[in-house]
């Protein structure tokens, strides 16, 4: 080995905190870069391959009963390259020993060969035998929430008749990736089944015999969605369409392509930050090393040395601090990737999720904190370029401090002074201090941003139950029942208080504008199911009109005074027009609210309910669930303790654990920016700090002068960090808010203080570690040396 | 036997050994040494030869393998870190070979960095006026020449009103007309405060101006002699 590769090395080692600090701010930018781009490139393709695999249709055309033979009018519209019918239903299934019916879809599979499109993987088990009616295949993720087994029996109502079923296999397929019962926002494997089953048997259950009520299209390659959706509309029109919509409207679809798109938009933003702290951070680094090293470099020099092997010798200190840091970070990132896989893979319920290690991802990390740490040290070996041996071995003359005198004179009178110290200080190099104090900043905002989402939904769900609703239980019926039915639920055991709702499914248009949703009319001041707008604030309902939610007025950019067109799915599918009376903010979902009353006069259908929210005494609990499974209308029933249950042990898992992180991002960034700023100013002082010592200044006196200017560099940084955290939270909140739900952007102060607690300990830990080296400074030793 | 109180340091046994084993270097070798007070004291000697160790050692800097030292019969040996301090703080004024200000204060506040801390200083202004510096107070430390900045050293050093003023190599980094003045400095300080000034130095020359002269070999002390008659800075060859 070389003698300056010797040095190299010696050099590295002496600095090892500093550098350890920076490789590990390399290392934690380039693990969420590979961890994030391998999710990515994982998710999308693994959703990809199963889409295809399992032949998952373009498009998805419900309708009331249509003929068979449309199927073959449908294959024929230019576009198209294939077309399944089957029967889809709700079901109610009996779960032996629980009181509550659990709700599912019944879908259909051909008897005699295999789907053409929305194929099955059988994960276990065996396929339906075509002859046997009594066959169901059951969906996986409810299966092991359930322990259920092949060969149990499984009872279920459907369409008012109860039948057993005998299951022989479990199944997984690409369309309920994410599943939730119908009006909930939160996946729960437990309460929402999927059962497979004979199309003969189902049929006959649906009363579609020789018919189907859900048409799957697969399309050409390149064609447009569009024409053929509404090839199929007219088509099908007839026959009760309640309108096709394709396969990026299709809610499980929907919930994974939002959970693909804020992880590119994390992985594009995030991991630079990190990166450029890195940069700053060895430039500053290098720049002092170079200071303290002019003679050594001379000497170097003079010896005969070019000046591309010296500051080439400079730039491998970069580099291998770089590269261990990328390494480091691709290990990390390829474990957490791991780690990251197997949450999607229960959560998502894919049959297989394999994290792909991103090879361009890593090439990428590693190349890019190159770069990175690259720029930042350039500027200073240019220096080490210039520097010829004759004024490089001529000691440097003390820093001069003479132009930061504009603020001498009136620092004057009030600062003692070691202050005045720290102060001129920061003044002589604002541009590291503006650089520390900036990388900091961004890295609490950072942090304080996401924590503030995360909490954000917290807020969100724990609203949902603490305010929105307030019933104990709600009761779906399978179509809008007169209201005496409603109140007809009084008379069950146990019941309170009972407020019925009228949902309307619908396509919501505003000239070429649309949206497939719902219209909720609701009583006159509901008090168990409320409207409410982000305030908390009960939404006033006028006697006439529709008040639409935030998200869902800007989709279909309609204002208050305007005609909604609502296009009715349901019953005798009629298309009102209905004028905008407000915009509301909202909090969950995209609600378009109406009076229930003026609704249904709308709708001509005087008196119809479709649900009703219940408070119930819970001791009668039992005889109520009994009663209600005895109600033929009756097709679900949610008690609001199971879905915050659920939402509960949702936020326990992954969501939880993601704010310890968020934690550590400020505290790593802090300690890399302050750990290293403190020792570069140590070192450039090391000299002062003894000469105070033996002038008489305490420990504690001399530490001042040393970390005064962090604790400044600190206290400025945690304001600008609030500042950049809140305006962050708001372009996030932004970014993560869809019509399916909206991030409250309420100021929150725990998450900033969080994140402020981990840079203040953070600085406190490096503080105290450049502290014991100021304690344990020679003085004799620091002073007889020149610097 | 009562002790001499006119003595400002009595060394008794004084030892440093740096490092241990067969890599141990003997510094001090049990020096035994009487300081009076008021009293210039030069000690001479060539590089190693123990006499910046025992300065260290009575300025409080270090602390001595074995033997004691007693400043005004309070023995050093003994003090805490923070007692040494102290000792530092309220009766030592130092002055290095590299000056050792504090580049980003002026000239006048590197003074006033050790008025704002000590019981009875002098003012500023005054302490700047002794060394002459009386026009550059509010000029930087890289604004200043060598002897001007060791100029400012010693009116710090002397700013706290010290009893003792111990000045290792001051006139090392300086040329011969501001070396002399630098002495001159030195000598006033003594004359008109009446405190105990200690020089290590390698020019023996400066011993001419000195009460007493310690001549230092190997670690201990060769002989000790007093001057009759001083020599002015002035008529020291340099």
């Amino acid at each position: 080995m070389s003698a300056l590769n010797h040095k190299l090395l010696r050099d590295l080692w002496r600095i090892k905190g500093q550098a350890g600090a920076i490789a590990l701010v390399v290392a934690v930018g380039v693990m969420l870069l590979v961890m994030m781009a391998g999710m990515l490139s994982s998710l999308v393709e693994t959703r990809a391959a199963y889409y295809e695999r399992y032949r998952l249709a373009d498009v998805f055309a419900p309708v009331t009963r249509a003929p068979l033979s449309m199927l073959d009018r449908i294959a024929e519209i230019p576009g198209v390259a294939a077309v399944e019918g089957r029967v889809q239903g709700g079901a109610l299934i009996d779960m032996a020993g629980q009181a509550l019916p659990v709700r599912a879809s019944a879908v259909s599979l051909p008897a005699h060969r295999v789907p053409k499109l929305n194929a099955i993987y059988l994960s276990e088990g065996r396929m339906l035998s075509p002859t046997r009616t009594e066959e169901v295949i059951v969906l996986q993720s409810f299966a092991d929430a359930h322990g259920l087994r092949l060969g149990d029996e499984l009872t279920a109502t459907m369409y008012g008749a109860r039948r057993s079923f005998r299951i022989v296999g479990f199944a997984m397929a690409p369309e309920y990736l994410f599943t939730t019962a119908p009006g909930e926002f939160v996946p729960d494997s437990a309460r929402f089944a999927v059962l497979w089953m004979n199309e003969e048997a189902l049929a006959a259950a649906y009363d579609v015999e020789g018919a189907f009520n859900e048409a799957l299209i697969a399309l050409e390659r390149g064609a447009r969605v569009e024409p053929v959706m509404a090839a199929v509309d007219a088509l099908l029109d007839r026959y009760g369409s309640l309108g096709s919509y394709e396969r990026a409207d299709h809610m499980s679809d929907r919930f994974i392509s939002e959970e693909i798109e804020g992880l590119r938009a994390t992985a594009v933003v995030v991991p630079p930050i990190f990166m450029a702290v890195a940069a700053f951070l060895l430039y500053i680094v290098i720049t002092r090393l170079v200071q303290s090293e002019r003679e050594q470099i001379g000497l170097i020099k003079a010896f005969g040395y070019t000046d591309w092997e010296v500051s080439w010798h400079y730039f491998k200190m970069v580099l291998v601090i770089a590269i261990l840091g990328a390494l480091l970070g691709s290990v990390l990132g390829i474990w957490a990737g791991r780690y990251m896989a197997l949450v999607y893979q229960k959560f998502y319920h894919f049959p297989f999720l394999v994290f792909r290690v991103d090879a361009s991802s890593l090439m990428m990390g590693v190349s890019v904190s190159v770069l990175a740490a690259s720029a930042g040290s350039l500027v200073v070996l240019s220096r080490v370029f210039r520097l010829t041996p004759a004024v490089a071995m001529r000691p440097p003359a003390p820093m001069d401090f003479s132009r930061s005198g504009a603020i001498n004179e009136r620092l004057k009178n009030w600062l003692d002074q070691p202050s005045r110290m720290v102060l001129r200080r920061i003044f002589r190099n604002p541009g590291r201090i503006f650089g520390s104090v900036i990388g900091i900043a961004v890295g609490m905002g950072l942090s304080s941003a996401q924590m503030s989402v995360l909490s954000g939904f917290d807020e969100t769900l724990d609203l949902t139950f603490g305010v929105i609703d307030r019933s104990d239980v709600s009761v779906s019926f399978f179509e809008p029942m007169p209201a005496k039915t409603a109140f007809d639920l009084a008379h069950l055991p146990g019941v309170i208080e009972v407020e019925p709702t009228r949902g309307v499914s619908a396509v919501l248009r505003n000239g070429l504008h649309t949206y497939r949703g719902a219209v909720t009319g609701l009583v006159d001041q509901a008090q168990l199911n409320r409207a409410v707008n982000k305030d908390m604030s009960d939404i006033v309902l006028p006697e006439n009109g529709v008040v639409l939610a935030k998200p869902l007025a800007d989709i279909l950019q309609i204002a208050p005074g305007d005609t909604l067109v609502v296009e009715v799915l349901e019953g005798k599918r009629p298309v009102l027009e209905v004028p905008v009376a407000s915009i509301a903010e909202t909090l969950l979902g995209s609600p378009a609210f109406m009076r229930m009353d003026s609704l249904n006069r709308d709708m001509a259908e005087w008196g119809r309910v479709s649900a009703a929210y219940l408070r119930v005494d819970s001791d009668q609990l039992p005889a109520l669930y009994a009663a209600l499974k005895e109600m033929p209308s009756v097709a679900g029933v949610t008690r609001r303790e199971d879905a915050r249950a659920a939402i509960e042990t949702l936020m326990d898992s992954g969501a939880g654990s993601m704010r310890y992180v968020m934690v550590a991002i400020a505290a790593i960034i802090t300690f890399g920016i302050v750990y290293n700023a403190a020792r570069i100013a140590f070192g450039e002082q090391s000299r002062d700090l003894a000469s105070l010592r033996v002038i008489g200044f305490t420990r504690g006196e001399t530490a001042f002068v040393l970390l005064g200017e962090l604790a400044i560099v600190v206290l400025l940084a945690i304001p600008l960090g609030v500042l950049i955290g809140y305006y962050l939270f708001f372009l996030i909140a932004a970014g993560f808010s869809t019509d399916i739900y909206q991030i409250p952007t309420t100021f929150r102060p725990e998450a900033y203080g969080m994140a402020g607690a981990a840079v203040i300990a953070a600085s406190v830990l490096s503080g105290w570690l450049v502290k014991r080296d100021i304690d344990k400074v020679d003085l004799v030793a620091t002073l007889k040396t020149r610097e | 036997m009562a002790k001499d109180i006119s003595n400002i340091f009595s060394v008794h046994g004084l030892t440093k050994v740096y490092g241990e084993g067969e890599a141990a270097v003997h510094a001090l070798r049990g020096v035994d040494l009487d300081i009076p007070k008021g009293e210039i004291v030069v000690l001479l000697g060539p590089s190693g030869s123990g006499k910046s160790t025992l300065l260290n050692i009575i300025g409080g800097l270090d602390r001595a393998t074995d033997g004691e030292a007693l400043f005004e019969e309070q023995s050093l040996s003994t003090m805490s870190d923070r007692d040494l301090t102290r000792y530092r703080r309220d009766h030592v004024g130092f002055v290095f070979q590299f000056y050792n200000l504090m580049p980003s204060l002026t000239a006048r506040e590197n003074v006033e960095l050790v008025t704002e801390i000590a019981d009875d200083p002098m003012d500023v202004d005054e302490a700047l006026r002794l060394v002459g510096l009386g026009e550059r107070m509010d000029h930087f430390p890289a604004q200043m020449s060598g002897g001007e900045q060791q100029r400012v050293a010693i009116a710090r050093a002397i700013a706290k009103n010290p009893t003792v003023l111990f000045c290792d190599e001051p006139t090392g980094a300086l040329d011969s007309k501001t070396g002399r003045a630098v002495l001159h400095v030195l000598n006033d300080v003594n004359a008109k405060l009446g405190a105990t000034v200690m020089i290590v130095t390698h020019a023996a020359a400066t011993a001419a101006m000195a009460h007493r002269v310690i001549h230092f070999a190997d670690g201990a002390i060769r002989s000790v002699e007093t001057n009759e008659t001083r020599l002015s800075p002035d008529e020291i060859e340099w």
